[in-house]
């Protein structure tokens, strides 16, 4: 009998705590840095796309929700000729991000992006596309990997010592 | 005296309001009670919500189930709103301002609370359902033998004042309000009431965690809300009646007007039913029946013969 009417009492205070709910349109809930969110390509320090279209996302994607087409520019530099995701099938669970590579593949702390035609779902590449680094700054794949392209050879590349060679007996 | 009426079109429009109102006033009682805003947005305090409901309601489909005996699944949800709103015929509002001045108001109150467990019965029982059919046998047997020590535990209110009428019972109350003498029948007529409404903690005929949700489970639309509106005018009565039996009525201060008073004194116990429904876990059926019969009931019977014989000697002296 006494905890009952402890426990009346008990929740009669409660009229006098501070409410935890939210005012969602007006207050925002605080989200934090590695929430998983809205997908975004991010972009290298230069400017340039990350991705080098390797599929590796869409092969992990565990609802197929991906899609991409990879092609080369006249340099040897991979990128994704069309990137599509549909976000109606898409559950959030940062497989892609894990995946990806290069980096390029990003879930931001970003929820709201209801619509109400099922079609604006698709997002295509320069949906996803953010003129960004995401959160790894000052990675740039192609100047730590050991390929060819514009403005950088064989050994040039960051912590990589020129190509030996082989037809030499020198040391 | 004011025009007869008046007083019946007051009384009505002031309960369906009050009935509509409360929709409203439980979900921010209980939201304040565990930390949240509940309805805010619709109109000035989310207070719309009361119209948006009952547009709902009323725009939902009217579902008979196919297997459900018709007649009486429509008749079972107007019974309750009836025979609730028959009971409040004998509240005394302030002086004067009463539907029916008769002089076995106590008695007629008692009468009209007996006829609402027709409602769940019929109810359930229509609705061709185990889950309603559970709800309603346990409806039946806790308002009924509730129902018997309610009217014993406000029989010392009679003794005492020497009226069935309540009027002359609140009149009785000039020097000292019945919860003094009789707090125990006060105590007891309350958990009664909280089980003649089948309000929580003692909401055993819906119990939605056991019974989906009891007799009302195959009802939809307005006939819910029927139900909806009679639980909600059960509340009012009850606290109605405490008021009037335990706490003065209209008696108050001369500061406000006697009506305000009752007003005040009834929404003070409306809003301790959203507390007990806000705080208290619901007890097992078996034990509700034990409480109800070993406690409960001797200890009316004990409030009553101790009041009549201190009334006795008394007069004696």
């Amino acid at each position: 009998m006494f905890s009952l009417l402890r426990s009346m009492w008990l929740v009669f205070l409660h009229m006098f705590h501070k409410r935890d709910t939210y005012q969602y349109p007006e207050h925002k809930a605080p989200l934090p840095a590695r929430w998983r969110g809205r997908i975004a390509l991010t972009r290298d320090p230069d400017g340039e796309e990350r991705c080098v279209g390797c599929y590796l996302c869409a092969a992990a994607c565990p609802v197929d929700c991906i899609s991409l087409q990879a092609t080369e520019d006249e340099h040897g530099r991979r990128y994704p000729e069309f990137f599509r995701i549909n976000f109606s099938r898409c559950i959030f669970c940062g497989f892609c991000e894990e995946a990806c590579p290069t980096y390029a593949i990003q879930l931001l702390p970003d929820f709201e992006m209801s619509e109400y035609n099922r079609q604006n779902l698709v997002y295509e590449k320069h949906d996803l596309l953010i003129p960004s680094q995401g959160k790894y700054p000052g990675y740039n794949y192609y100047r730590v990997a050991g390929l060819a392209i514009k403005d950088k050879d064989k050994g040039e590349a960051e912590q990589e010592e020129p190509p030996v060679d082989i037809k030499s007996l020198l040391p | 005296m004011i025009n007869a009426w008046w007083i019946i079109g007051g009384v009505l429009f002031a309960l369906l309001n009050t009935a509509a109102g409360l929709i409203w006033l439980e979900r921010r009682m209980l939201a304040l009670w565990q930390d949240r805003y509940g309805p805010n947005r619709a109109g000035p305090f989310g207070l719309f919500i009361v119209l948006a409901d009952t547009l709902k309601l009323f725009f939902k489909e009217d579902w008979i189930p196919p297997f459900a005996d018709k007649v009486v699944f429509v008749f079972a949800p107007a019974v309750v709103v009836a025979s609730v709103l028959m009971s409040f015929v004998i509240i005394p509002f302030a002086p004067g301002i009463v539907v029916a001045d008769m002089n076995i108001g106590v008695l007629f109150f008692l009468a009209m609370s007996s006829l609402g467990v027709y409602s769940i019965v019929l109810g359930g029982w229509a609705s061709n359902n185990k889950y309603s059919l559970l709800g309603a046998m346990r409806g039946a047997s806790q308002m009924i033998s509730y129902e018997v020590f309610m009217g014993l535990s406000l029989m010392g209110v009679v003794v005492l004042s020497d009226s069935f009428n309540l009027q002359k019972i609140v009149e009785a109350q000039r020097t000292v309000w019945f919860v003094v003498p009789q707090l125990l029948g006060f105590l007891i007529f309350m958990v009664a009431g909280i089980a003649e409404t089948h309000r929580l903690p003692f909401d055993i005929p819906e119990a939605e965690s056991e019974l989906v949700a009891g007799y009302h489970a195959e009802y939809s639309g307005m006939k819910f809300g029927m139900f909806f509106i009679g639980e909600y005018l059960g509340i009012t009565l009850i606290s109605a009646m405490v008021v009037t039996l335990y706490f003065g009525g209209w008696l108050g201060p001369t500061f406000l007007p006697p009506i305000i008073w009752f007003v005040i004194k009834t929404f003070l116990f409306i809003s301790l039913f959203i507390l007990l429904r806000a705080s208290m876990p619901r007890p097992r059926y078996d034990q509700l029946m034990e409480y109800g019969w070993k406690v409960l009931f001797p200890l009316s019977l004990l409030n009553l013969l101790v009041t009549a014989a201190i009334k006795l000697w008394l007069i004696s002296e």
